[in-house]
């Protein structure tokens, strides 16, 4: 334990300094864990409300699949990503594997399902209180889901939210079809891994920093977001 | 002119599960009058209202509009708890337009009109769900006569507001009957039945006990059942 203090410094010392290296690995971070969320959301916002409104058959039977599907592994995803996308993969051809291309599939496969879970249960509380209205004035479904979503809003932009939380803190999917390439498809989790394991603590050290300062950061915004549109909209 | 009235109810049965919620009603609106619906908890009025505007549908019997559709626009309802959506009044009366169809270049000119005629329209650009709830029953009203309804229904409007957010809504409610709009409303209050009825539809565990001009129904009830309901008060 006493390379803790000494590494803390040299790990303070790459944060203040804006360490090139370090930059880069929070950078691809980023846009491969908000690039994940945005595509899972393409998915999740309008499959969400239609498990919600729709009134079709399966309707109950997809919600506990999707519930259940909230829990699911990370390396599991990882894995079957990486089975779909290697050389003798179905989608092989494609040349992803062990691009940050692929770590966004895999990052979007493992978020949607929290993000449709949770667009359901939000989308359904509003349903709760606007259907009555909303039917007396004649709203097809496909009207009355837009309105949904777009009343609730600001809830589900604290799911999105969650779901970047979930992405950004993962890292069995991201290291099995990125491969932890050093400047290609090496992000935060999979470095803080490596480095721990090779014995460099500073820089695994800053990165935690980082990791666990910017998983506080969403969740201030998450609350703020609510606290602000509860009281502007009510 | 086209009418959609009169509305005609026969041998109306309304029992989800097999519970009896109402049964063999047979009623006609003619339009024209302001209908108030009165009886204890549990008489079924709230569900009257809803199958009348076509919410629920019948177990049994039939519903018909003179205009032979079986929900015509030219009819809205306002429930007790008024439902406002996250935007602006402006916006939620502008909504019921837009569901309506009405070009997006003369929304805002209509809605700001209907809010005019509920007094709010000074409000207009508040967020609607942080008005009071007298006022967002009133952005309700506005939103319903936005819409020009030959016929409104009212559930229980003004149930949980305050005495003077019950006046300014049932001067809403008068003055829209005096525009032109037939009016059905429940209410708990046989004070505002006094105020704002024309006749009086007396509701008992599921059937209709009398139907009776206000003006007789209050010191001479026809029915056993609205005399004890009379007395209670």
């Amino acid at each position: 334990m006493n390379d803790l203090p000494a590494s803390l410094t040299t790990a303070l010392g790459l944060v203040a300094g804006l360490d090139a290296r370090l930059l880069d690995i929070v950078a691809l971070s980023l846009r491969v864990s908000l690039s994940a969320v945005l595509l899972a959301a393409l998915l999740a916002l309008p499959l969400g409300a239609q498990l919600a409104v729709g009134n079709f058959a399966g309707r109950r039977t997809l919600t506990v699949i999707v519930n259940g599907l909230m829990g699911l592994p990370a390396v599991v995803v990882g894995l079957l990503v990486y089975l779909l996308l290697s050389r003798a993969g179905p989608l092989g051809p494609l040349g992803l594997l062990f691009t940050p291309t692929a770590m966004v599939i895999a990052q979007a496969i493992l978020v949607a399902p929290l993000l449709t879970a949770l667009t359901r249960q939000t989308v359904e509380d509003a349903w709760h209180d606007y259907r009555e209205q909303l039917h007396s004035l004649g709203a097809t479904t496909h009207q009355a889901t837009a309105t949904l979503l777009w009343d609730t809003r600001y809830s589900l932009f604290t799911v999105m939210l969650a779901g970047f939380g979930r992405a950004i803190a993962e890292v069995g999917a991201v290291m099995i079809v990125g491969g932890n390439i050093d400047g290609v498809t090496r992000v935060m989790t999979t470095t803080i891994a490596l480095e721990t394991s090779k014995g460099d603590l500073p820089l695994a050290l800053a990165l935690g920093v980082i990791l666990v300062a910017l998983v506080l950061a969403i969740n201030a915004l998450a609350y703020v977001t609510g606290a602000w549109a509860q009281r502007k909209l009510g | 002119m086209h009418t959609i009235f009169p509305l005609s109810l026969s041998g109306v049965s309304f029992a989800p599960n097999d519970v009896p919620v109402l049964a063999d009603i047979d009623l006609r609106i003619e339009g024209g009058a302001r209908t108030v619906i009165l009886g204890p908890n549990g008489a079924g009025k709230s569900v009257l209202m809803r199958l009348m505007h076509g919410l629920l549908k019948p177990t049994s019997g039939q519903i018909r509009w003179n205009a032979g559709e079986s929900r015509p626009r030219a009819q809205c309802m306002v429930f007790q708890r008024p439902v406002m959506l996250r935007r602006s009044a402006l916006a939620n009366v502008a909504y019921g337009l837009k569901l309506a169809g009405v070009p997006r270049v003369r929304r805002n000119i209509q809605a700001l009109a209907a809010l005019e005629r509920v007094g709010l329209a000074h409000l207009a650009a508040r967020p609607a769900r942080v008005l009071s709830g007298g006022e967002q029953q009133r952005v309700a009203l506005a939103r319903a006569w936005a819409l020009e309804p030959r016929i409104l229904f009212l559930d229980e409007p003004t149930a949980s507001l305050d005495p003077a957010a019950v006046r300014s809504v049932e001067q809403v409610i008068a003055d829209i009957h005096a525009a032109g709009t037939s009016i059905v409303m429940t209410t708990h209050s046989l004070g505002q039945a006094r105020r704002l009825a024309d006749e009086i539809i007396f509701l008992h565990a599921g059937r209709i006990t009398e139907r009776t001009p206000a003006a007789e129904f209050f010191p001479r009830p026809r029915s056993i059942e609205a005399q004890t309901f009379l007395e209670g008060e």
